[in-house]
């Protein structure tokens, strides 16, 4: 266990670096891109753009920059954002982070319990027109897009029916804390939630109706049943655990993905300021600082996934533990 | 007689496909006595596994369709709830699978999946169960018991999966044991392991046994009395000793004539039965053994039924006469024995 730690830490520095290397060329090789240029406001002269390039290091080798930029990233927080210079990038991003993770844990609970009952239901009521009803719909939930879905939701929300007693509950949209109105928090991120969870449901419904279908026909199955088992033991206890093994290293991805900054077209259409929304905001501005911190948070959110799938693999599968 | 343990009366499955109907069993009906093996040996697809799943109803198959009665104690099991069927598998009747290997649960401990059919029968504490378990393990010959009832189904070899299996099919004191071909996936010298535990445990609690394989050899082994299945159908069905010295069909010339033995000179060449089994979807007219029968003539175009032809409990579906069988059965089986006359058979050899 202390070897699988040390070697998954390992990895994630090796990861990290890597990406940031790769955002950093990528940024300064951009044509067009010159940080000094947006630091110095309208019309600036050679001299002001000539001393933003000594004060930032702007003028200095490439490497040289790089790790000015994880020093002041990592070591002293100090990172200044290009387009507003009293933003502190790191706090910032603090603080968009729960919007972003009270967004995705919540649909992800939705969308994991709500595809597992569809999954479970076509798998079991297969051979009736049920099964294919519950499967078009996951396919239409997976071919809707976000936007498309949370503008439509908004303007049916926020707008056409807002006053009808359907929808007068919905806040205005934004983000509230939890710690600021629990009920609020909750309510306003509902339709969001809801949202979000749709193509995965619809992913998931089916690869897991899929799943099932196989795992019914293994031999171990037949043997539970043979035991004189339940049939809903069978199901759950047999077909289902065994089936989830490819849906759990799945979710941890996704999930991982998601919170990474994943949900940008989500909270960008529910304005809610999170990792996504910083992110989208970073490159309409092209604000390395935030753009850098951002692509770091996320890279290490998707190695931190990865490494928890392979725990709940090796929790859900005897086969691949190392002995 | 007493009534049978389990009675099939006239068992039929058929499975829709896109090609047709496929006839996998066409009225079936057999009986097994308190006690009493039945050993059912046939081609693969000769509708023996599909036979005793029905019974169990364990094929789950929308396309299917199940006709015909089985008695179990009384009870018809094919009229009795989910519920109810459910309570017979296991503490009535169990079965072993042919593979071992994919017949255990990958994800849970063995020791667990012991407990569980148990405990779905039983009133009894967890503790108990797994003491249970560990005790059938034992009885089953799995070393260091004790230790292993932890173990995952992976950590152990096919032979030693199959004595779990075992374990898990006895564990409810089962009246009738289905061994659907539980040799066939294993090496030859754990083969003849696992037929001995069967042959204890069957001593031992007194169960039924109906043991389903391809190979005569086994059957000669354990069995008390004998159905050759064809195409879906029994051919002949007696004693053991009458099948294998009195065989009136030629299917089953065809199986005894393909397995060495060590009581007859050895052949230069095991006979094997020409052609191949008919597809259940278009079955010949007639006897559905007629294509592949050396003997057959204008009769064979109608279905023979099984029935007894020589008066002593011996059932045989073949129009030729039991004279002329008598005559052909040696040189049948044993081609290269022709015109030596019958062999001497002793009480040692057999």
């Amino acid at each position: 266990m202390l070897t699988f730690i040390v070697r998954r830490l390992a990895w994630t520095v090796l990861v990290l670096f890597v990406i940031s290397v790769i955002t950093f060329f990528i940024f300064f090789k951009t044509p067009g891109v010159d940080p000094a240029r947006a630091l110095a406001g309208r019309n600036p002269n050679a001299q002001t753009l000539a001393e933003i390039r000594a004060q930032f290091g702007l003028n200095r080798p490439l490497p040289v920059q790089y790790l000015l930029m994880m020093k002041q990233l990592f070591v002293t927080r100090s990172l200044v954002s290009y387009s507003n210079q009293g933003l502190l990038v790191v706090p910032e991003l603090a603080a968009a982070a729960p919007a972003t993770l009270s967004l995705v844990f919540g649909a992800a609970v939705i969308w994991v319990v709500v595809a597992i009952v569809m999954g479970v239901a076509a798998a079991l009521l297969r051979g009736t027109w049920l099964d294919p009803v519950l499967m078009i719909l996951a396919l239409i939930g997976i071919s809707a897009p976000v936007f498309w879905v949370g503008t439509l939701a908004n303007y049916i929300t926020q707008g056409a029916l807002h006053n009808s007693f359907l929808f007068r509950w919905v806040p205005p949209l934004g983000y509230t804390p939890f710690t600021q109105s629990p009920s609020q928090w909750f309510l306003g991120l509902l339709i969001p939630w809801i949202t979000l969870s749709i193509l995965y449901i619809g992913l998931y419904a089916r690869v897991l109706r899929g799943s099932l279908l196989e795992v019914q026909n293994e031999d171990f199955v037949r043997t539970a049943r043979a035991k004189g088992l339940r049939e809903s033991r069978v199901v759950v206890r047999h077909t289902l655990r065994n089936s989830m093994i490819t849906f759990v290293s799945l979710f941890g991805l996704d999930f991982g993905a998601l919170v990474a900054g994943g949900a940008l077209l989500t909270e960008v259409v529910f304005s809610i300021h999170g990792i996504g929304y910083l992110t989208w905001q970073a490159f309409q501005s092209l604000d390395l600082p935030t753009i850098m911190a951002t692509v770091v948070f996320g890279a290490f959110f998707i190695v931190l996934a990865n490494a928890l799938v392979d725990v709940a693999y090796a929790w859900l599968d005897p086969r691949v533990r190392p002995t | 007689m007493a009534e049978p343990l389990l009675e099939v009366r006239d068992l039929k499955v058929s499975f829709r496909t896109e090609d047709g109907t496929v006839k996998a069993v066409d009225g079936v009906s057999l009986e097994v006595a308190e006690g009493e093996t039945l050993g059912i040996v046939g081609e693969s697809g000769s509708g023996k596994s599909v036979t005793m799943m029905s019974v169990m109803r364990l094929i789950n198959d929308p396309n299917m369709r199940v006709e015909g009665e089985v008695f179990y104690r009384g009870h018809d099991l094919m009229k009795l709830t989910q519920e109810q069927i459910r309570a017979i598998r296991g503490p009535g009747i169990a079965m072993i699978f042919q593979d071992p290997m994919t017949s255990l649960n990958p994800v849970y401990k063995i020791g667990w999946q012991i407990s569980e059919q148990i405990r779905a029968h039983e009133k009894i504490s967890a503790k108990a169960a797994h003491a249970r378990a560990v005790e059938l393990l034992r009885a089953v010959g799995i070393p260091h018991a004790q230790e292993r009832v932890d173990d995952y189904p992976h950590q152990f070899s096919g032979g030693m999966r199959q004595r779990v299996m075992i374990a898990m099919a006895v564990s409810c004191n089962p009246d009738l044991l289905i061994a659907d071909e539980p040799t066939t996936a294993l090496d030859v010298t754990i083969q003849a392991q696992i037929l001995e535990l069967i042959k204890k445990l069957r001593d031992d609690y007194g169960t039924s046994v109906v043991l389903i394989t391809h190979d005569m050899g086994v059957v000669a082994d354990i069995a008390d009395r004998v159905a050759v299945m064809y195409a879906g159908r029994i051919v002949e069905q007696g004693s053991l000793r009458s099948v294998f010295y009195d065989a009136e069909h030629p299917y089953t010339w065809g199986l005894l004539g393909s397995i060495a033995r060590l009581d007859r000179p050895r052949p230069p060449r095991l006979t094997a039965i020409k052609g191949t089994p008919p597809s259940l979807i278009h079955l010949p007219q007639g006897c559905a053994f007629g294509p592949r029968c050396p003997y057959r003539f204008d009769l064979c175009t109608e279905v023979p039924s099984l029935e007894n032809r020589l008066g002593n409990g011996h059932l045989d579906a073949c129009h030729l006469d039991p004279e002329r069988k008598r005559d052909l059965r040696e040189t049948a089986i044993h081609p290269e024995l022709a015109g030596r006359g019958q062999p001497e058979l002793t009480e040692e050899s057999r």
